[in-house]
């Protein structure tokens, strides 16, 4: 079977408070850098065997609601191509 | 006798006090490892009750308690859910608190172990690790609080980087209310809520809360360490005052005695 590549984001919920985002902008503000909102994510990579593309997207989105994201806080989104 | 399972996971460090609080309570505690009863070396079934202790399991790696969450979910998932709806009480102390909540098991509305709450990032971006007042909300039906009176104020200290509760949805929170499962709230020091201010509530959480059972009652978590808070010679004042050697109990014990005697009476 191919190899596909994930790149998979997972972000807490617009609306909900970011407080390392905050800490981040206001270091940044220090710095003298004219930033005016910052937020942070975590970033996976993974390489997954599937049949083809739809199959692989499916089975990333399937992981992301059972592991990788609280569907209650968090958001994701994905990006799988040929590995 | 009453036995409790304290069930330890890579990166629990809470688990030793926890057996002794429950240990002076009566009880008759095995410490045991997760990877013991995912191979079925124990039974978790000849246990009265099961406590998830706090500490970083798995390094708090991808969300505190989420990887011992969904290890138990895929090794024994059927096994817990068939132990909560029996009404077999689960009681889970911070990072077992982000477990149970994980595991959908609090605040345990449907028959699933699909995640209802979250426990978030505290909003002061740090590591909380501070005395709190709770507020007690007296849930009538939450067998782990029979013996504190309704709105009495409790002092224990939390230790937590991810304890902001959040639900899902808008009207999750009345009816986590009217179902009696809101149990403790951080406070002012007279009790009064402390509506979000820091560092009263420590890290955000919605409505200040603390702590939440099922609807039964019989499965409790809180973010606050009742288990360091057992003994009057554990409180901050102690350092400055001739408390040592005082068998006195502090505002954690009650939560761990009322469980042992529900047992007691009911059960065993």
């Amino acid at each position: 079977m191919p190899l596909f590549k994930a790149r998979i984001e997972i972000w807490l919920k617009e609306g909900l408070v970011d407080a390392e985002g905050q800490t981040v902008k206001e270091a940044l503000n220090d710095l003298g850098y004219p930033i005016m909102a910052a937020r942070v994510g975590k970033v996976y990579q993974l390489i997954i065997e599937a049949v083809d593309k739809k199959a692989a997207e499916k089975t990333i989105d399937e992981l992301c609601r059972r592991l990788l994201a609280n569907p209650v806080k968090d958001r994701y989104y994905f990006e799988v191509s040929r590995y | 006798m009453i036995r409790i399972l304290v069930l330890r996971a890579p990166g629990t460090n809470c688990d030793e006090e926890t057996a002794r609080a429950l240990r002076e309570a009566g009880a008759c505690v095995d410490v045991i490892h997760t990877n013991k009863l995912v191979k079925r070396e124990v039974d978790l079934f000849q246990y009265h009750v099961l406590v998830l202790p706090g500490g970083f399991s798995y390094g708090d790696r991808v969300r505190a308690g989420a990887i011992w969450a969904k290890k138990l979910r895929a090794h024994i998932g059927d096994m817990l859910l068939r132990y909560a709806e029996e009404g077999r009480p689960i009681l889970g102390i911070c990072n077992g608190f982000q477990v149970l909540v994980e595991l959908g098991l609090l605040p345990g509305w449907e028959s699933s172990l699909e995640p209802q709450a979250a426990l978030a990032p505290n909003t002061s971006a740090r590591f909380e690790a501070r005395w709190v007042y709770l507020r007690y909300e007296g849930s009538e039906r939450c067998i782990f609080t029979r013996d504190i009176p309704r709105g009495a104020v409790l002092r224990m200290p939390v230790a937590h980087s991810e304890g902001r509760f959040l639900l899902a949805h808008d009207e999750d929170l009345s009816r986590l209310i009217s179902n009696g499962q809101l149990v403790f709230r951080y406070a002012l020091p007279d009790g009064r809520p402390a509506e979000g201010a820091y560092p009263f509530n420590p890290n955000g959480s919605l409505f200040d809360i603390a702590g939440i059972c099922n609807p039964k009652g019989t499965v409790l978590g809180l973010m606050p360490h009742p288990e360091r808070a057992v003994y009057s010679w554990q409180l901050p004042e102690s350092a400055s005052s001739n408390l040592e050697g005082a068998s006195v109990y502090a505002d954690g014990w009650p939560i761990f005695a009322s469980m042992v005697r529900y047992i007691d009476e009911n059960i065993a």
